[in-house]
């Protein structure tokens, strides 16, 4: 019984349930529930298995667990779990609710062996999150719910229309194509970009990927949810994303100049924004570019050593990524749950405050930063090595770019703008203890994992022959690390860094938040406009025909008036003589 | 009134220290790349100190570029709410 129930389901019925439950359970149940559903997915689901039947004569297979799938599967567990314990206090059932509903159609989507499947997860996860922007319910988090449910939704209607192009042309709903990870490269196989179908469900992937230009309702929604949303929206959706593509469309060539062309602008944005979570949002926008070169990059194909060692480098990022990007929203949600705002120019020298939560943040910056010993140090490298065995000088040199700047602007610049800098008075409470606890859980995650690589390594699809502690390595992301930092420091004290002021910085959603809904209000005034013209033109014409058939056959025009007795006795002979004329000539 | 407690961190002395610390590790980063035997990738990887310049001009630029980008697109906090 417990074995034909798929992984994520558990989630997303308890999360259902728990509504009914008495005050104290939720908080319980909301925990124990990703611990079940990790304890269900290995016991029931060991590698290799898969659940399949025949619907309406589509072979489905709504379970596929394979090498690939089970790393985001533990991961999306530990943070389920992480997250559980960092919203504790929120005592709030919608977030309980939409939060672990969303995490199971999360996990869902990860182990959806066939397009059907992964579609209906995939509007599931879109539907169950908007609830964490909703739940902050004030009218700016109303409007960017929506817009966010727009393209989420948008996304998942693109994907259905590709995978019914895709059904068409090849009769085929698979999406993991029978263990393809496991055989010789050049079996392997995937969906690839091919075909108009195909192409469709890449669109559907970039759009929740947040490929450049498709990538603001990232921006737009995230920072707008609730302390506790935005932790579980950081994790879930775009690693998603990043999964299928890996699962989908590996080597494709794209991707790799997608990727990179991720890893750089949104760091501009980065450096100026004020809003720190929204800052901390461009910054996981440019982690997932590294992810996208990585899956670009494991062409098996061309070259099946470079491959495995760039998804295995995607694989292992995201692990990484899901624990210190976590980490590192889940400081600045305590601090807006503290201080009441997260925005730069408000804040300042919290430390004094909060220094468990200042702590926690300088290891998830540590940590995205790459330094040695912490988790990004032994997994975001793996990435650029593979860039470097594949001999793409310009990428390669972009990544190191993106790795300096996210070193300048996760590592220094949010850490020192919230924790320390200009001091800005408010002397606020610690962080609650169950967010002290998943911090510290997060953070210790990430030590561990920089300690001992092969903790992680022993997760990834294929075997590592990747050593990250070389000489080389540790002085080159040493010297990086502090050149960077000296690089601050100079600009700090010539004062040419750009000062935190209240603002916004307009990016791809002005497009859709000014000039369309301008254009559809100068469309409705146009309408009007002719509208009334129109009406006007026809009742001139209606009146003056109304007016001359009055004139005319009204009761004193020619037609219509009543005639004297001897002006019908002259017509009357006029036309006797006329008649007579005619019949004399005739 | 209660005064404040000082951190060590208040003292702007401190804050210089801090910053003669990190010129002192760059120094010394630098010229370890004289020490050891590298192993590039690529052929610009072996001059000297690549990754030192690269990071700083790198991190330079960013900001800079920041700055610029500062001026074309930032507005009033309350630009979409109008």
């Amino acid at each position: 019984m417990i074995d034909s129930l798929p992984p994520g389901i558990l989630l997303i019925v308890g999360g259902l349930l728990l509504p009914l439950l008495p005050g104290r359970w939720k908080s319980v149940w909301t925990l124990l529930l990703p611990l079940l559903s990790g304890l269900h997915l290995l016991w029931a689901f060991p590698e290799g298995t898969s659940l399949t039947f025949d619907l309406f004569g589509y072979h489905l297979t709504p379970v596929h667990v394979d090498n690939l799938s089970l790393v985001w599967g533990y991961i999306f567990h530990i943070a389920a779990f992480v997250c559980a314990l960092y919203s504790l206090h929120a005592k709030d059932s919608t977030q309980y609710v939409s939060a672990v509903v969303y995490v199971g159609a999360a996990i869902g989507a990860i182990f959806a062996g066939d397009l059907i499947t992964l579609f209906v997860y995939w509007e599931l996860t879109a539907i169950s999150s908007v609830f964490l922007i909703w739940a902050r319910r004030t009218e700016r988090s109303y409007r960017a719910g929506m817009r966010y449910l727009i393209i989420q939704v948008g996304s998942g209607v693109i994907l259905l229309a590709g995978i019914l192009f895709h059904l068409r042309d090849t009769g085929s709903l698979a999406f993991v194509e029978a263990f393809y990870l496991l055989l010789p490269a050049t079996e392997a196989k995937f969906l690839g970009l091919n075909s108009p179908g195909t192409a469709l469900i890449f669109l559907a992937f970039g759009i929740k990927a947040a490929f450049p230009l498709l990538h603001n309702w990232l921006q737009d929604a995230y920072p707008e949810a609730t302390v506790t949303g935005t932790v579980y929206l950081s994790v879930f959706t775009t690693k998603l994303a990043v999964y299928a593509l890996a699962r989908g469309f590996p080597g494709t060539g794209i991707l790799i100049g997608i990727g990179a062309t991720m890893t750089i602008f949104p760091l501009f944005y980065a450096a100026i924004e004020n809003d720190l979570r929204r800052a901390m949002t461009y910054i996981l926008n440019n982690q997932l570019g590294f992810m996208v070169v990585g899956v670009g990059l494991a062409n098996f194909a061309r070259n099946p050593d470079v491959a495995q060692l760039a998804l295995n480098g995607t694989a292992a990022h995201a692990f990484a990524h899901i624990l210190y990007e976590g980490l590192i929203f889940m400081t600045l949600g305590a601090v807006l749950y503290r201080a009441g705002t997260i925005k730069g120019s408000e804040l300042g020298a919290l430390y004094k405050s909060m220094p468990w939560t200042a702590t926690f943040c300088i290891v998830g910056a540590a940590s995205i930063s790459a330094f040695p010993l912490f988790c990004g140090f032994v997994t975001k490298s793996m990435v650029l090595s593979a860039a470097a065995k594949d001999h793409q000088t310009a990428v390669w040199l972009v990544l190191l770019f993106a790795s300096v700047g996210v070193f300048l602007i996760a590592g220094i610049r949010i850490p020192f703008v919230a924790f320390f800098g200009r001091d800005c008075g408010k002397r606020v409470a610690e962080a609650p203890t169950n967010m002290l606890g998943a911090m510290g859980a997060s953070a210790a995650l990430c030590v561990i994992i920089g300690v001992w690589p092969g903790s992680l390594y022993a997760l990834l699809p294929y075997p590592v022959h990747y050593e990250p502690y070389t000489t080389s390595h540790v002085i080159t992301q040493l010297q990086l690390l502090a050149f960077t930092a000296l690089a601050f420091a100079t600009l700090k004290l010539t004062a040419l860094y750009p000062v935190d002021q209240p603002s916004v910085n307009l990016d791809t959603d002005w497009f859709y938040r000014k000039p369309l809904p301008a254009a559809v209000s100068g469309l409705y005034r146009l309408g009007v406009l002719i509208r009334g013209a129109a009406a006007g033109f026809t009742r001139t014409v209606f009146d003056h025909v109304v007016a001359w058939i009055k004139q005319e056959c009204g009761p004193y025009g020619p037609i219509g008036r009543s005639w004297s007795t001897g002006g019908m006795a002259i017509w009357a002979a006029m036309l006797l003589g006329a008649y007579l004329i005619l019949y004399y000539l005739r | 009134m209660k005064s404040e407690k000082k951190y060590w961190l208040d003292g702007p002395r401190n804050v210089r220290r801090i910053v003669y610390a990190l010129c002192l590790l760059c120094a010394v980063l630098l010229v370890t790349d004289l020490l050891y035997h590298k192993h590039p990738h690529f052929e610009f990887e072996n001059r000297f100190g690549f990754f030192c310049w690269f990071s700083f001009i790198a991190g330079v630029c960013l900001v800079l570029g920041s700055r610029v980008m500062r001026k074309l697109l930032q507005r009033e906090e309350d630009y979409y709410d109008r």
